[in-house]
């Protein structure tokens, strides 16, 4: 039998808007992550991705001289911090392709007309799950890294890892959902994602350190955002874990753990303060 | 009291002009049908209804709401089923259905027993369970309905609910939407189906390039016509020249009226006539002037006749035209926020 009451229509809605918007990200989050355990092979072919690279690299340059490679006993280890940064890096860049996919398909506008708290809650939906995501990627790559023999973080340096990756997938994961409203189709998205993955890994201190490059690439590694999240990291793995200690010799100058740090959420704060005008429009 | 107003309603996309000062009132309770071909503006003036669209200028009330301005009391207020439905094809039936009743914030007692009722009510049992991928179109629609009906809306906003169903399914929805009519819901259905519309609609409106060019019960725009419709051959291809003289001398018969020459038609004539008596004699008057009878029907005046006569054309005919000039790249655009 349907039924149809205004008044009883009003006493169903949650009265209070923080647990509204709860309810909302909640449920969208969980139909994302539902569309993970479904499709799975995102999920491995990020973590496969890496693996590979890790197990290639560290092969092909394994008898690369020591000396090149500050604070590293050997070039796995060295292309470890790499790796996890750019396994995060990729998964927050696809961050925009749900959200993309939702546009093109209409699903994004069965969620527009549905009463939302806030419709910030599809954007934190996707921070979250794409945040999980690289996380667990890159504490997959992290794993995997210390069997074979390439080191484990202290439980500080843990901790710096878990705060350099999450202000860079912040980041980039914003940048990523902007670029899904601004762009016309998944097909431009994707084509941006396949353009800037590999230069921008090949442009950070992941597979060498400034002092390896020449001079022009030397300059731009080392205003890469990657270069400020692999170094912190790379430190992390060190027996001693201290911010203040130089990490980057860049041709500018020399850059510290704390300024490493300030960079990336400089960043990350710019970046919200880019899209937000544009998410606003787009979701208004 | 009307449910919804819509004041002067303009909105174009580029150089193209979708709405062309729109004016709808949509009385509480009743089962109102938008008619028009493609193109006509229906799509548009429905998502501006749900928020999904700014209009340029105008005024858009809902329930007392200025839709404009007091956008989430509006959403609350409606359910929509869009034109293409939006289902997440990973998502089960049943799974779309919770999320939508997240989305509304419904408590969860009420969620799981609303949604097992409208499971019953529109027979989903058999595949509630299953990914929408799998889904038929039929099926699509059923559960997109389910998802716009989850929350009770006051307003539920249906645009093309039955294009390309397949009997079953279009016999579930009209016997819900019937059901629905004869409660306190509000129903606005844009449809290209005149039978859809006629069966359905309490009253309806005529919408041809963003504008309404007639609207009222389906009853009385047909009795307004004044007769009954008759169409006329002279040849089987006729031409402008031929189809105006005999236009010309037609309209001068007594019991005449709304002489249309419908060009997509091998432009042949539409009239009403008032008896069958003038039937009868327009043989005779036709052959003073050395015309013949190749072809002549006569029926009741159908809603289509309704559109013939304020348009021109019959919906069929505005349809083809329209399909030649439907821009899909704009179309895909304008869905896509």
């Amino acid at each position: 039998m349907i039924t149809t009451n205004p008044s009883l229509q009003q006493e169903k809605q949650s009265r209070n808007d923080l647990n509204e918007m709860s309810q909302e990200i909640s449920a969208l989050t969980w139909r994302l992550f539902i569309q993970l355990i479904r499709r799975p092979s995102t999920l491995f072919a990020g973590i496969l991705q890496p693996l590979i690279w890790l197990l290639l690299f560290a092969a092909l340059f394994s008898k690369a001289p020591i000396d090149f490679l500050p604070g590293s006993s050997s070039y796995g280890e060295f292309l470890g911090a790499g790796l996890i940064v750019f396994t995060a890096f990729s998964g927050a860049l696809n961050a925009g392709l749900p959200l993309m996919f939702d546009r093109e398909f209409g699903f994004l506008n069965r969620l527009l007309v549905a009463p939302l708290s806030s419709r910030s809650s599809i954007v934190i939906s996707s921070v979250i799950y794409i945040t999980s995501i690289s996380l667990l990627q890159s504490f997959a790559i992290m794993a995997t890294s210390a069997l074979l023999g390439y080191g484990w973080p202290s439980l500080g340096g843990f901790l710096l890892i878990a705060i350099t990756l999450l202000l860079l997938v912040f980041a980039i994961t914003g940048l990523s959902l902007g670029l899904a409203f601004v762009l016309p189709g998944h097909i431009e998205l994707i084509a941006i994602i396949f353009i800037a993955n590999l230069p921008v890994l090949f442009a950070s201190t992941a597979l060498a350190p400034i002092s390896f490059m020449p001079e022009w690439l030397g300059w731009i590694a080392s205003i890469n955002p990657l270069t400020f999240a692999i170094e912190p990291i790379r430190m992390a793995y060190q027996s001693s874990v201290d911010l203040r200690a130089v990490l980057i010799n860049a041709p500018y100058g020399e850059v510290n753990g704390y300024s490493c740090l300030a960079i990336l959420l400089i960043l990350t704060v710019g970046l919200f303060f880019l899209i937000r005008p544009l998410l606003n429009r787009k979701l208004a | 009291m009307f449910f919804i107003k819509l004041r002067d309603l303009f909105k174009s996309y580029g150089s193209v002009m979708a709405l062309n000062g729109l004016n709808l009132e949509v009385p509480k309770g009743s089962l109102y049908g938008l008619l028009g071909p493609n193109g006509a503006g229906k799509s548009t003036a429905l998502r501006i209804i749900c928020t999904l669209l700014s209009p340029d200028s105008g005024y858009v009330e809902v329930g007392g709401h200025n839709v404009l301005f007091e956008e989430k009391e509006t959403r609350r207020r409606l359910g929509y089923v869009a034109q293409d439905v939006a289902i997440d094809k990973i998502l089960t039936g049943r799974e779309l259905l919770q999320l939508q009743g997240d989305l509304y914030h419904l408590d969860k007692k009420y969620k799981k027993n609303r949604i097992e009722e409208l499971i019953d009510r529109l027979d989903m049992h058999e595949w509630i369970d299953r990914r929408c991928g799998s889904f038929s179109g039929g099926m699509k629609r059923r559960l997109d309905l389910s998802s716009g009906l989850l929350h009770e809306p006051e307003l539920l906003i249906l645009d093309e609910p039955t294009v390309g169903l397949d009997i079953e399914s279009r016999s579930v929805i009209w016997g819900l939407l019937k059901e629905l009519r004869n409660k306190e819901t509000t129903i606005l259905l844009s449809s290209h189906y005149l039978e859809e519309v006629d069966e359905l609609a309490d009253e309806i409106a005529i919408i041809d390039k963003g504008k309404v060019i007639a609207s009222g019960k389906p009853d009385d725009l047909k009795k307004e016509l004044g007769g009954d419709r008759v169409t006329l051959r002279v040849r089987e291809f006729s031409d402008e020249v031929e189809a105006e003289s005999v236009k010309k001398l037609i309209k001068n018969i007594n019991g005449v009226s709304n002489v249309v020459v419908n060009q997509t038609q091998g432009y042949s004539l539409n009239f009403l006539v008032q008896s069958n008596d003038v039937i009868s004699n327009l043989s005779a008057h036709l052959s003073k002037e050395n015309f013949e009878v190749f072809a002549l029907s006569h029926s009741r005046p159908s809603l289509d006749d309704v559109y013939l006569q304020a348009t021109g054309k019959t919906l069929m005919d505005a349809e083809l035209e329209l399909a030649g000039k439907r821009d899909f790249k704009l179309e895909n655009k304008k869905s896509m926020r």
